[in-house]
């Protein structure tokens, strides 16, 4: 008799989903489904508001990646007024950006993931978090919680808050860093630094024991998308858009933020309120494409530092092509949280970051325009179609997390083939499904734009609907 | 010019008699929130938060416009009014969309201050969600009406200070919305002299210089107390 088995929600995510797992006959893993299963309607709702205020509302999107909704729309913005906003205001969002960077990864890593590398998978539910991580290894959870803190406040320096600093706006940002800001943030560079390697160390000192994780969580070719920089430098702000296949061979490249569509497709299935952007030139589902940390090291060619260059190309080593193994976006994080800092430690020597020349004032000189950045999860789209006076009358948000849908239910289906057998669940390999998802660091309130809890409920159905076994987590 | 002695929350004071009861409060240091309030334009008593019990009167008076008598004992600090301002504040939230988070008034709004001055954390309505427009065909300003609270100060400055006359109502009750011209979008009323009074003197994020972004907006009335100061008194002092 063939049954479902249904994960809901996941946890340790941001924001809310469900997994279900459909077993055969023969109780193997048919297959498997990640479904995002509430909607926001930003989309819809942003509709007769003026351009200016969507970095205010899109930020609103989610407490953890603000920074790159206030960035893109203000990139959005920027295309409407027809304007190339100064240096001084580039290197500015670029700091913001690189100090989400930090924050948001550490997040993922100590916050999220590293219970599962350093409590155990099977360990128990009630502890395996960040809570039992501060029991088990107080030092390290202490240096986690204030690489995040680094990054947070950078943010609040710049925008006055840590979360939504309604900072960016059309035509530039609102004002320079201040001496006293470089102050704090030089004084505190080298313990963020000793964090990062640290991390990165113990990661890489774990990839021995992950060897099983490393070949069965989401390990398959795919394509993979980020910004690249002129020279095809890692790029997490400007530049231009680049696909790369799994082989590591480049299919597109130096795409402008306005020709997006030329490339990238959308489309819908009815299980899920996530679209499923594609690769245009191969089609759907073929085109399914990868972003965030995996795909930015992946489609980048080198970094602009030497530490970030010698971490990239040691990265790259581990395949001849592209890296395809999904469970190493956690150690791509923790490269790019070096990369991060190594740019931080440029940018706050540049006297460019005091300058108050940073914003340029305009009207509406175009009636559509599209900003892209590169989220801490990935390549961010906002396009906005305006009227003449500069209300919205077209919203259309790409946001990270959807990009790697397909990616994700891959992940699940693989993951789940391997680990789940017969008809009782057990707790460790729901985790294991689970941790699939979270190596994607995914933002399903972003995505989707949802909200959501996130206890847990995990449903064995027969064929006929009815339910075989149930295991709940809150 | 005759003076009048009476007490307001218990404290003796003497006030000219052409003075109402918020004048003298005011003067005495005892604050009477206020919303459609403005100093140099008239007082029209329309939005009740300066609602105040006076001894022997049965109903609640308007300290905008009831004048001060000999002997007057008003009291502006009792639950009852404590309920009613705050029933207001929140009636105001129903009315209309006041989305703070997004707003370009956020953190410097009159309505803002108000509800956490009554103590009001959530509105006890139903909120009517109307649908309202943006009008930012003018170029220098916008009118956001999913943030007015219709209290007129906008249609008093334009007329008594500037005296133009383009703002005015339409309609009635929570229909009501504030027009420019003979209904026409703002950027085509031709009355405007695109002074900006009117926004200086808007109490929320419903009237704004155009290109504002989320919490931008800081008004400064003092510049309409200046010119009515130098209008009337010749004085041209802040």
């Amino acid at each position: 008799m063939s049954q479902r088995i249904v994960i809901d929600p996941v946890t340790r995510i941001e924001g809310h989903a469900k997994i279900s797992i459909q077993l055969d006959d023969q109780g193997q893993v048919e297959g498997a489904r990640f479904h995002v299963t509430e909607f926001r309607g930003f989309e819809k709702f942003c509709l007769g508001r003026p351009f200016w205020e969507m970095p205010g509302i899109t930020a609103r999107i989610c407490g953890i990646c603000p920074i790159s909704h206030i960035l893109g729309s203000a990139k959005a913005g920027d295309a409407i007024l027809a304007v190339k906003v100064s240096e001084q205001a580039n290197k500015l969002r670029r700091l913001m950006n690189l100090g989400q960077y930090v924050q948001s990864h550490a997040l993922s890593f100590f916050h999220l993931s590293a219970p599962d590398f350093l409590l155990g998978w099977d360990s128990d539910p009630a502890s395996r978090n960040v809570f039992g991580l501060i029991k088990a290894n107080p030092d390290l959870a202490r240096k986690g919680i204030r690489l995040r803190q680094f990054g947070q406040e950078i943010i609040s320096l710049l925008g006055g808050s840590k979360i939504h600093p309604a900072w960016a706006v059309p035509g530039g940002v609102r004002g320079p860093l201040t001496t006293e800001g470089i102050d704090w943030i030089k004084d505190r560079l080298p313990e963020a630094n000793e964090t990062a390697e640290l991390a990165l160390t113990l990661f890489k000192g774990m990839m021995g024991k992950f060897k099983a994780e490393t070949q069965i969580f989401g390990n398959f070719p795919s394509l993979f998308m980020s910004l690249v920089g002129p020279d095809g430098e890692w790029e997490h702000h400007d530049g231009g858009l680049r696909f790369v296949d799994a082989a590591g061979n480049i299919l597109a490249d130096h795409v402008a933020a306005a020709d997006y569509q030329t490339v990238i497709g959308e489309a819908v299935e009815p299980w899920s309120y996530l679209k499923f952007p594609y690769f245009k030139l191969m089609g759907y589902p073929a085109g399914g494409y990868r972003v965030g940390p995996l795909a930015r090291l992946n489609c980048a060619e080198h970094m602009q530092t030497p530490r970030a260059e010698r971490e990239l190309q040691e990265f790259k080593s581990l395949s001849s092509g592209s890296v395809n193994n999904t469970f190493l976006y956690h150690y791509a994080r923790l490269v790019e949280i070096i990369a991060a800092l190594d740019a931080i430690e440029r940018l706050v020597d540049d006297p460019d970051i005091l300058s108050d020349m940073v914003r340029a004032d305009a009207g509406v000189n175009n009636l559509r325009g599209v900003g892209i950045t590169e989220a801490p999860r990935g390549t961010l789209f906002h396009d906005y179609t305006v009227n003449r006076d500069g209300l919205l009358e077209h919203v259309n948000l790409i946001v990270s997390t959807g990009q790697n849908n397909l990616a994700m239910n891959r992940t699940v289906e693989q993951i789940a083939k391997h680990y789940v057998h017969g008809e009782k669940i057990e707790e460790g390999m729901l985790n294991r499904v689970e941790a699939g998802i979270r190596c994607y660091d995914p933002c399903l309130s972003c995505s989707t734009h949802a909200i959501g809890q996130m206890p847990m409920e995990v449903s064995l159905l027969a064929a006929n609907g009815s339910v075989l076994d149930t295991v709940a987590r809150g | 010019m005759a003076v009048k002695t009476l007490t307001i929350d218990g404290k003796a004071i003497s006030a000219r008699e052409e003075q109402t009861i918020l004048q003298a409060a005011r003067e005495n240091g005892i604050t009477i929130p206020t919303l459609c309030q403005l100093n140099g334009t008239s007082n029209i008593g329309a939005c009740r938060l300066c609602l105040v019990e006076v001894a022997g009167v049965p109903k609640l008076l308007p300290a905008c416009v009831t004048l001060v008598g000999e002997g007057m004992q008003v009291s502006t600090d009792s639950e009852k009014i404590h309920e009613y301002r705050k029933m207001i504040v929140e009636l105001l939230f129903a009315e209309r969309n006041h989305v703070c988070a997004a707003c370009v008034e956020n953190g410097h709004c009159e309505l803002q201050d108000l509800a956490i001055s009554v103590g009001m954390d959530h509105s006890r309505y139903d909120y009517m969600n109307p649908k309202c427009a943006v009008d930012i065909t003018h170029k220098r300003y916008g009118i956001d009406h999913n943030r007015c609270v219709l209290c007129g100060r906008c249609v008093r400055v334009c007329d008594e200070i500037e005296g133009a006359h383009t703002w005015d109502f339409q309609g009635r009750g929570a229909n009501t919305r504030t027009i420019s011209d003979m209904f026409v979008p703002w950027g085509q009323a031709v009355s405007c002299t695109s002074c900006g009074k009117c926004v200086q003197a808007c109490p929320t994020g419903a009237i704004f210089r155009r290109g504002s972004t989320v919490a931008e907006m800081q008004k400064d009335r003092t510049r309409l107390d200046f010119i009515v100061t130098a209008r009337e008194k010749k004085q041209w002092i802040a």
